[in-house]
């Protein structure tokens, strides 16, 4: 018979002024198996915890139930005194007796008779709780990077720096993400490419990492600490182990299509890397448009390659990688400018988007930094920059605000003013969103030393008049309607998930919230880890964001890789479900309700097992058991029962 | 009937509702002391079984409470347990067992003051009610209770 002490804390007054914690202790004492009843002022100092320790030892406990606040707050403590003090610490409970009694109840009798029926019911508990300790997982100690943006390359930099494996895998020809199209950041207008690029660089280079571009993540298999993943290396049509890089055959290419990384404002061969500081800088034959590979009568690339690294026929391959730790940063893109139609999004050729934008103000891009409009080369004397695009608005587009566009419209405008000194920038906005560091002072720059001209107010409607772009809406300040004329009208759209985002959420297993962004375990307290154990997100695959955020956020994510990574085992809770044998009859109901994955079928045995490593103990699976074969660890069924019987009955019987 | 109290067992699930308790103790906020809470993992750890148990070993009513709809720490577990709980009150009926005397509530980790409301206004509700009265075979069968259709 298991023999229990109990020790009613008194919190100071803040129990023992409601709860008779004297008359408790006293009464307790004949209770069955308990051995020992006391009460002190507050168990959980240094003498109180000292006294369960002594009462531990000289009364040979093997159960410990303290009567105190709730266990959220010192669970923990007393367990791991009760581990200190020799006895296993699931055997230590606590019955919460302050939260959810005396600090909600007046009547001083009542409160007291109602803490007795908890703690009956946690000494019942008790009395059925079994010696647990930890589950201990082995860990693959390699890390999974999934997207080569910034999020991507920080985290596995950080992964890697710390010494352990990262596989980046980034499904472009080349890694960078969005940051590579940009041209200067807010706020401090530094050159995107010369900080990006020397990251892109180091990551490339990185003994401990190993980058695998233009490749896909296909499967995911296994659990936190022991995956599985199939990768697939798409075909580049460049064997890029004996290619030099020289860029030879994308000059002879004679054929020209628009470039995606250009926003299709600038055009490229069909052999090409996206950009020229493009890593790995190997290019690749682009199939659909490859004349060769349509049509067999071209060739000129092969012809001009030296390396002879060309090779039509190549087909994707396809390799299975063991991790323990996957970080997904897929990032974002632009809500599409073609469902802004009542801003002639995809019909008014001077109406572009935030990064097309980016396209034009960079030295590198294909109008060499110049601001000249799509439409016939004009340079841009007025411009219009128009926030919420698709963002904020429920009712057509995306109800969320995506953060990061005042800022960069107000970063566009100011680039724009330095490149034409005469021109006038001006920018619609419902309200400006400057919270980060340096960022109010920033948009105050640009109205002060740049003249932008901010106008509160919703844009209805634009067309074409006369060669420009007409602008009609209202400023709200004024109260009143107004009317501009603009050479190119940039709106900064709502930023989404990337596509793919929800195919690569179902292959991984992983939630998405009511927009498409990868689901976050705590909205606060645990931003950086996905809903199912072992992804951790970085970036804006989780949420819209700007750079500072997500290099924190990446690092912060690489920080829990590497604390899951430097442990001798993973440790996790063994409160969790269990099969009696005997019992299964294999129906597989447990497999449909578990929401993790964690049960499956032994088709040996043709019976249902518990993934331990997988199993977080809700209990759903033993619930749904028609065969009564699954239970749960120290909350079993019948401790459920007898602590119900403890509070409804009163004294026990037996 | 005026000096009834109340017996009542509820089963809340750790992350939302025992929370929401414990704000509503943080809060100092008052409430009836007829309720006593069992910490389940998550409300879909509730049996049904259970709930038929609680009521014969004498719980004038029966408390579950989860997370908010598409708040589940389980991802789904609280849609689980709408499920049961729906059936679970027409078995009650079938048995005679008024179904008011079962109440499934959502109650946030945010909600103190929703806690001690539903807890009070579950009180009241099973004060009119009176003490539980347990079907016996004679009753039942004088009922006739006519089966579906």
């Amino acid at each position: 018979m298991k023999r229990m002490g109990l020790f009613i804390c008194h919190c100071g007054t803040n129990i023992a002024d409601t709860v008779d914690v004297e008359k408790l202790a006293k009464k307790f004492e004949s209770y069955p198996g308990i051995v020992f009843s006391t009460n002190y002022k507050y168990m959980c100092s240094h003498p109180g915890q000292a006294l369960i320790a002594d009462a531990i030892k000289e009364h040979d406990l093997d159960g410990v139930i303290v009567a105190a606040c709730s266990p959220i707050l010192h669970e923990t403590t007393f367990r791991k005194l009760a581990r200190q003090s020799g006895i296993n610490p699931y055997q230590c409970e606590i019955a919460n007796i302050r939260e959810q009694c005396s600090w909600v109840h007046k009547d001083k009798e009542k409160a007291t008779a109602k803490a007795e029926k908890i703690i009956k019911s946690i000494i019942e508990k008790t009395r059925l709780n079994e010696d647990l300790k930890p589950i201990e997982v082995d860990v693959t100690r390699k890390a999974l990077v999934i997207g080569g943006g910034v999020a991507g390359i920080q985290a596995a930099l950080d992964i890697a720096d710390a010494g352990y494996p990262v596989l980046l895998v980034e499904k472009e020809p080349s890694i960078g993400g969005h940051m590579a199209q940009l041209s200067e950041t807010f706020p401090t207008l530094d050159c995107s490419q010369c900080i990006l690029t020397p990251k892109m660089v180091e990551a490339a280079t990185h003994p401990n990492i190993e980058l695998l571009a233009y490749s896909e993540v296909k499967s995911v298999d296994g659990y936190v600490g022991n995956f599985t993943v199939t990768i697939e290396e798409k075909a580049t049509g460049i064997d890029w182990d004996i290619c030099t890089g020289c860029g030879q055959c994308s000059e002879i290419c004679p054929i020209s299509v628009p470039s995606e990384f250009e926003k299709g404002l600038g055009n490229r061969p069909a052999i090409y890397t996206p950009f020229p500081q493009a890593v790995p800088n190997k290019p690749i034959i682009d199939s659909e448009n490859c004349l060769e590979m349509k049509t067999g009568a071209c060739g000129l690339c092969v012809r001009e390659c030296e390396a002879e690294a060309i090779n039509f026929n190549m087909e994707p391959t396809y390799r299975e990688e063991e991790v323990g730790a996957i970080v997904v940063a897929t990032g974002y893109e632009l809500y599409p400018i073609m469902n802004l139609g009542e801003y002639g999004g995809g019909e008014i050729e001077d109406v572009i988007d935030g990064l097309a934008f980016e396209r034009l103000l960079s030295s590198s891009g294909p109008t060499n930094g110049k601001i000249r409009r799509p439409s016939d080369g004009k340079l841009v004397k007025d411009i219009v920059f128009i926030q919420c695009a698709g963002s904020r608005d429920p009712e057509k587009h995306k109800p969320y605000c995506s953060r990061i566009c005042c800022m960069y419209s107000t970063k566009q405008a100011m680039l724009y003013k330095h490149s034409v000194h005469d021109g006038q920038p001006y920018i619609f906005y419902i309200d400006i969103r400057s919270g980060g560091k340096g960022y109010e002072e920033f948009v105050e720059r640009a109205q002060r030393e740049d003249k932008v001209i901010y106008i509160r107010g919703k844009v209805s409607k634009l067309y074409r008049e006369n060669g420009k772009v007409k602008i009609a809406g209202v400023d709200t300040i004024a109260n009143k309607p107004i009317e501009l004329e603009a050479d190119l009208v940039v709106l900064a759209m709502a930023m989404i998930p990337t596509t793919g985002t929800e195919k690569l959420a179902n292959v991984l297993k992983l939630q998405t919230d009511a927009n498409g962004f990868l689901q976050e375990t705590h909205p606060k307290l645990r931003p950086l880890e996905s809903t199912t154990a072992g992804f951790y997100l970085a970036g804006c695959s989780q949420s819209p964001k700007d750079i500072p955020d997500t290099v924190s956020q990446a690092s912060g994510a690489a920080a829990k890789v590497v604390g899951l990574f430097s442990g001798e085992y993973l440790q996790l809770e063994p409160t969790i479900a269990t099969v009696d044998e005997e019992l299964c009859s294999g129906c597989g109901i447990c497999i449909s309700v578990c929401p993790y994955s964690a049960r499956e079928m032994d088709i040996g045995k043709g019976i249902a097992k518990v993934n331990e490593a997988l199993c977080v103990g809700c209990g759903a699976c033993v619930v749904a058991c028609p065969s009564g074969a699954t239970d749960q660890k120290n909350l079993t069924d019948e401790q459920i029962s007898s602590m119900a019987k403890a509070i409804l009955k009163g004294e026990k019987e037996s | 009937m005026s000096d009834f109290e109340p017996n009542i067992v509820c089963y809340v699930c750790k992350w939302c509702t025992y929370a929401g308790a414990d704000l509503a103790g943080t809060s100092r906020l008052k409430h009836k002391p007829n309720t006593t809470n069992i910490r389940l993992m998550c409300s879909s750890r509730l049996n049904m079984e259970q709930i038929l148990m609680s009521f014969r070993e004498g719980a004038d009513g029966v408390f579950v409470g989860g997370c908010h709809p598409g708040d589940c720490h389980y991802i789904n577990g609280n849609y689980k347990t709408q499920n049961r709980i729906i059936i679970m009150k027409r078995v009650l009926k079938e048995l005679g067992i008024e179904p008011e005397r079962l109440r499934l509530e959502w109650v946030s980790a945010n909600e103190g003051r929703r806690y001690i409301e539903v807890i009070d206004d579950f009180i009241e509700e099973i004060r009119t009610l009176g003490p539980i009265k347990l079907p016996s075979k004679e009753n039942l069968i004088e009922k006739e209770v006519p089966i579906n259709g």
